[in-house]
């Protein structure tokens, strides 16, 4: 498999920003992997980050990004949707390439996904994740695609080209890229309904009967993101120093808890990168 | 590739789960990246339990007939059998201490 990095940084954020810049200062390879948007660009006027007094959150971003960039660091731009530990290294799913890190830091900012009715009770039983993962396990039967996310439109072609009859679900009215011969439903999904598999899901009034729904949020659960990794309340849970309950593998920044601010992302992003680096430091003299 | 994994067709997966060992399956395809990154854990689980469980591999794809059986909607599922029947099914891919965990019961 490819080259292995030091530290593989995920979410390019100031907290992801942060971490990236303080790794480099380590002397350590990074990686940093970003999907598009964050917070901090929402935001209209800063008025508490310390230095840039009425500062706007795209110019703030762009600093961070100029800063990042000065010391060789920019994201690629993509969405990470899985992480697998495996003792000493971590395996990551980035748009469907496996990559390789020591250690890796999550700054994935805050997930604001409800979950649907049904749908942890039915999940791998019908409602799935990934359409390129169990996309081939519908060909020749009816699945969902209920998405808010970018790449919902290229899934449920991706499913209808590979022979599901496959009807797309979303908010709005009916997207351009969407190949002419897909049905497309406006509206969200209200409920998940099966017994031990999924028979059909609602939307609005409406019951549609299917074997299958895939749900395609723009983000996801930290613990659906790494098997194992312990949250509370929809945080990652960490130590002082930024530690997950996995060796090896850091958080920083809104994902790890409230202030959800920027200063605390910054902040945490520069302990995590730091601790990630005492960590190969440790761990490259053990093999000596 | 690791030689303590088998991958039975489907005559020779009865005899695997009749047989005195309690056997792990790992339901996989090859175009599931999921599956590619648990892959390296089921290797390791046959390494380490080569003499007390056997380890088998599943491709959906070539075996659609044992996917159907066991319901596979999603992979990777691993199941765990013991005497024949099953103990545990876990869907998607977790770390090596969650299957390790129902295996240490079993053994
Ligand atoms: C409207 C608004 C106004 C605000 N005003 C202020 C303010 O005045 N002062 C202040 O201190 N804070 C403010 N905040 C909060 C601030 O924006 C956040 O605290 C800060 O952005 C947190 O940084 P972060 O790096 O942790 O997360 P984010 O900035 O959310 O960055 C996370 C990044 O990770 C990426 N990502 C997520 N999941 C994945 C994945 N699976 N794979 C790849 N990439 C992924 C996202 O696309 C994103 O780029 C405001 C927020 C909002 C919404």
């Amino acid at each position: 498999m490819g080259n292995r990095t030091d530290i593989a940084i995920i979410g390019g954020g100031p907290a992801g920003l942060s971490a990236a810049v303080n790794a480099i200062a380590r002397g350590k390879s990074v990686q940093l992997m970003s999907a598009a948007g964050n917070n901090l660009e929402k935001s209209e006027n800063v008025d508490n980050y310390l230095g840039f007094y009425k500062i706007s959150g795209t110019e703030l971003m762009n600093k961070f990004e100029e800063h990042a960039a000065a010391l060789g660091v920019s994201a690629m731009k993509g969405r990470v949707s899985n992480i697998m530990p495996l003792g000493d290294h971590f395996l990551i799913n980035f748009g469907g390439e496996i990559s390789e890190s020591t250690t890796v830091i999550l700054a994935i900012g805050v997930a604001k996904a409800r979950q649907i009715p049904g749908e942890a009770d039915l999940l791998g039983r019908g409602v799935s994740y990934c359409a390129t993962c169990d996309g081939m396990l519908y060909r020749g039967k009816k699945a969902a695609v209920w998405g808010m996310a970018q790449d919902a439109i290229e899934e449920t072609n991706f499913l209808h080209g590979i022979g599901v009859d496959v009807t797309l679900i979303a908010r709005g009215s009916r997207p351009s890229e969407l190949k002419a011969d897909i049905p497309f439903i406006s509206g969200a999904v209200g409920e998940i309904i099966g017994e031990d598999r999924v028979a059909a899901v609602t939307v609005g009034q409406n019951t549609i009967e299917v074997d299958g729904v895939f749900i395609l949020r723009s983000s996801i659960a930290p613990s659906s993101l790494v098997p194992g990794l312990e949250t509370q309340d929809g945080y990652i849970k960490v130590t002082n120093r930024m530690e997950t309950n996995i060796p090896g593998l850091f958080a920083a920044g809104d994902c790890t808890g409230t202030p959800l601010q920027i200063s605390k992302a910054t902040g945490e992003g520069l302990i995590a990168a730091q601790q990630a680096a005492k960590y190969i430091d440790a761990y490259q003299s053990k093999l000596l | 590739m690791s030689t303590t994994i088998v991958y039975p067709n489907a005559t020779e997966f009865d005899q695997l789960i009749a047989g005195d060992k309690p056997v792990l399956v790992d339901f996989w395809a090859e175009w599931c990246m999921p599956c590619r990154m648990l892959g390296p854990v089921i290797e390791q689980i046959g390494e380490e339990y080569s003499d007390k469980v056997a380890v088998a591999k599943v491709n959906v794809d070539e075996q659609p007939a044992l996917a159907a059986r066991y319901n596979i909607q999603s992979i990777p599922t691993v199941i765990i059998f013991n005497n024949g029947n099953i103990v545990d099914t876990q869907i998607g891919m977790h770390p090596a201490d969650v299957y390790t965990r129902i295996l240490d019961t079993i053994i």
